[in-house]
């Protein structure tokens, strides 16, 4: 008789692995669902090809849900400048992904200009200026405890102006419960959109790959305030997997872009879904 | 998510009931309930399994089967294993020594600098001198981030600018607080993961070169289940004393804390509750089991 059900153990197993990525109780029991059912059409199923199954059926959740979609350093053709806000909560970061990714499109000969408009934690703009000089492009600033919208607003304008080809904006760390706070980010983007009204182009979030359930509270917040549309998730070069980002993706179908692997300016990539997944498998 | 949690238990304990003979395997089928309560508020899942391993000895022994509302007992019983486990032997902050050195060490982002300078200003407000030392020589402007909140505060900010050796500047920065009659002296430190060995070194060695009076590894209270294999190794690597939680002004349920506590055995020490300099509280172990379970 051919096994239709996969034994509990196993599952037991399986649900553990997710876990232990931060998948989160919810998409876990969604994912073993959909091994459950896929398994009881294919009727047998061996211990060694469920690894495989269940590496199958995240990618293909993945897929569903666009996440890898739209991965790449290029720019959209005929948007100039192309207007990138940068936002999450404190110290997952947003200045070092901006470093690193000026750095991308500086060495693809794009023309780029960075927006310091964390005026609020200490020494934020000299941070922000010291990856701009790494990089080799100018950073609008108007120095600390200034308006950030009124800083956004030149960065934006100096990007017409210059014809640059992207300008990104920095954003102070703020915390998605602070309502306060989280109407700022609204209303940097209303004062862009005083230049043109499609601005800005791509709202960046940007989340820490050690994060744990939080993350898609932190996603739903920004999300509501800004229209997010796309993620960045950094520290991966550690030993937490990111997986509430599928949770994530699934919930908001919020393409992941990028992610970080390092304190380094080389140290961003664009996401991959299989080997996002192959490293829930990993020890390290 | 309480509500949640004691509704979810005595529905599953009266589906039981109603099946006729109430056993252990019944509790256990509930249990399964508070693992995944657990790891959805992040505690580590192997913690999660141990603590629950507890908790239904605990239920067999209180009897919780025959109570009017077992969810609600249920619940009770999990909130004071929780509690206790973060309780333990409360510890203050050692300061002894002639400068009480506090060594600060933690994950990139995480919330040292800003944890250096809420120290400095809550022990200066003790009436202690107080200097800070600036030993993150990689991140931009981290000197200069140090300095900035050490002005706010009205403390001063040891700092070398040229320097590029952690260790050195953080034994000159004792020296120059013993010359200048500090009494504490609180040394910040670059991020780093548990997995850069080089790093990891690094902060071994200012351990040894300094010999702390105190070392604190400060954690976000947002992190997931990685919070125990950083902790672990840091503490293997530093012997840290006690945990710093920060970003607790978030609504993450920080779980983490537990987690850690669980795995390390170290006191939490201190939690970081906002940007300014005065969000800064002590640790109590009861409003952190309400908080993992969302009371
Ligand atoms: N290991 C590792 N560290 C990173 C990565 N990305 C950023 N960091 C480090 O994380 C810390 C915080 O980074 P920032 O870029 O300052 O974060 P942020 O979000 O701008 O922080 P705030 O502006 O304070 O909210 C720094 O020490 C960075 O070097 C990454 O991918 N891997
Ligand atoms: N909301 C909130 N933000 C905090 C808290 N503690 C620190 N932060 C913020 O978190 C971010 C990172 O804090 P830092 O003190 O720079 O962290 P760090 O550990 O020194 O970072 P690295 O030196 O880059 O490793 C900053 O934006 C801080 O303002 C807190 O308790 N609550
Ligand atoms: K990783
Ligand atoms: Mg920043
Ligand atoms: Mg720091």
């Amino acid at each position: 008789v051919g096994k239709s059900t996969v034994d509990v153990e196993v599952l037991d197993e399986l649900e553990e692995i997710l876990v232990h990525a931060d998948v989160g109780v919810e998409t876990t029991v969604k994912i073993i669902d959909r091994i459950e059912k896929r398994v009881a059409r294919d009727k047998y199923v061996s211990t060694s090809e469920l690894d495989k199954i269940l590496r199958e059926e995240i990618a293909a959740l993945l897929e569903e849900n666009r996440a890898g979609d739209g991965a790449n350093f290029d720019l959209p053709a005929g948007i100039k400048p192309y207007v990138i806000m940068v936002v999450g909560v404190n110290g997952v970061g947003k200045t070092t992904t901006i470093g690193k990714l000026a750095s991308q499109f500086h060495k693809a000969g794009k023309k780029v200009v960075l927006g310091a408009a964390d005026t609020f934690r200490a020494a934020a703009v000299d941070q922000l200026i010291i990856w701009g000089e790494r990089v080799g492009v100018p950073v609008i600033s108007h120095g600390m405890n200034t308006d950030p919208a009124s800083v956004a607003y030149d960065a934006v304008k100096k990007g017409v102006d210059t014809g640059a080809d992207v300008v990104i904006i920095d954003t102070a760390g703020r915390l998605h419960n602070k309502v306060g706070l989280m109407n700022e980010l609204s209303k940097i983007k209303r004062v862009m959109q005083k230049i043109t009204a499609d601005t800005p182009h791509e709202v960046l979030l940007v989340l820490d790959g050690s994060t744990g359930q939080n993350a898609l509270l932190q996603a739903r917040e920004f999300t509501k305030a800004t229209d997010v549309t796309a993620l960045a998730i950094t520290k991966l070069d550690g030993t937490a997997k990111g997986g509430v980002v599928i949770g994530i993706s699934d919930e908001f179908k919020i393409p992941v872009k990028y992610i970080g692997v390092g304190e380094k300016i080389e140290d961003l990539q664009l996401f991959d879904k299989n080997q996002f997944v192959e490293s829930f498998f990993s020890r390290k | 998510m309480f509500d949640n949690l004691s509704n979810k238990l005595d529905r599953a304990f009266k589906t039981l009931k109603g099946q006729g003979s109430i056993t252990e395997i019944n509790v256990a089928a509930t249990i399964k309930e508070v693992r995944r309560a657990l790891v959805d508020a992040d505690v580590n899942y192997k913690v999660a399994k141990t603590v629950t391993d507890k908790i239904k000895d605990e239920a067999m022994g209180r009897d919780v089967l025959i109570a009017v509302s077992p969810g609600q007992l249920m619940v009770k019983i999990v909130y004071e294993e929780l509690t206790e486990l973060m309780g333990g032997h409360k510890q203050d902050i050692n300061l002894k020594g002639e400068p009480a050195i506090i060594l600060i060490a933690g994950l990139q982002g995480s919330g040292k600098t800003t944890f250096t300078g809420k120290l400095a200003n809550y022990l200066k407000k003790q009436g202690r001198s107080v200097m800070v030392a600036a030993c993150d020589v990689y991140r931009p402007a981290a000197i200069n981030q140090l300095q900035v909140l050490a002005e706010q505060v009205g403390v001063e900010a040891y700092t070398e600018l040229e320097n590029k050796n952690p260790v050195q500047i953080a034994l000159n920065a004792v020296a120059h607080a013993k010359k200048t009659n500090k009494k504490v002296v609180i040394i910040d430190t670059a991020g780093r993961l548990a997995v850069d060995e080089a790093m990891m070194k690094e902060i071994a060695e200012i351990k040894a070169a300094v010999k702390p009076t105190e070392t604190l590894f400060v954690v976000d209270s947002m992190t997931g289940q990685d919070a125990v294999n950083t902790a672990k190794t840091f503490n293997e690597r530093i012997n840290f004393d006690g945990v710093v939680l920060t970003k607790l002004d978030g609504d993450s349920r920080g779980g983490a804390a537990l987690s850690i506590r669980a795995v390390v055995e170290k006191p939490i020490k201190f939690i970081s509750t906002g940007e300014k300099m005065e969000a800064l509280d002590l640790f109590y172990p009861d409003r952190m089991a309400q908080r993992i379970l969302g009371m």
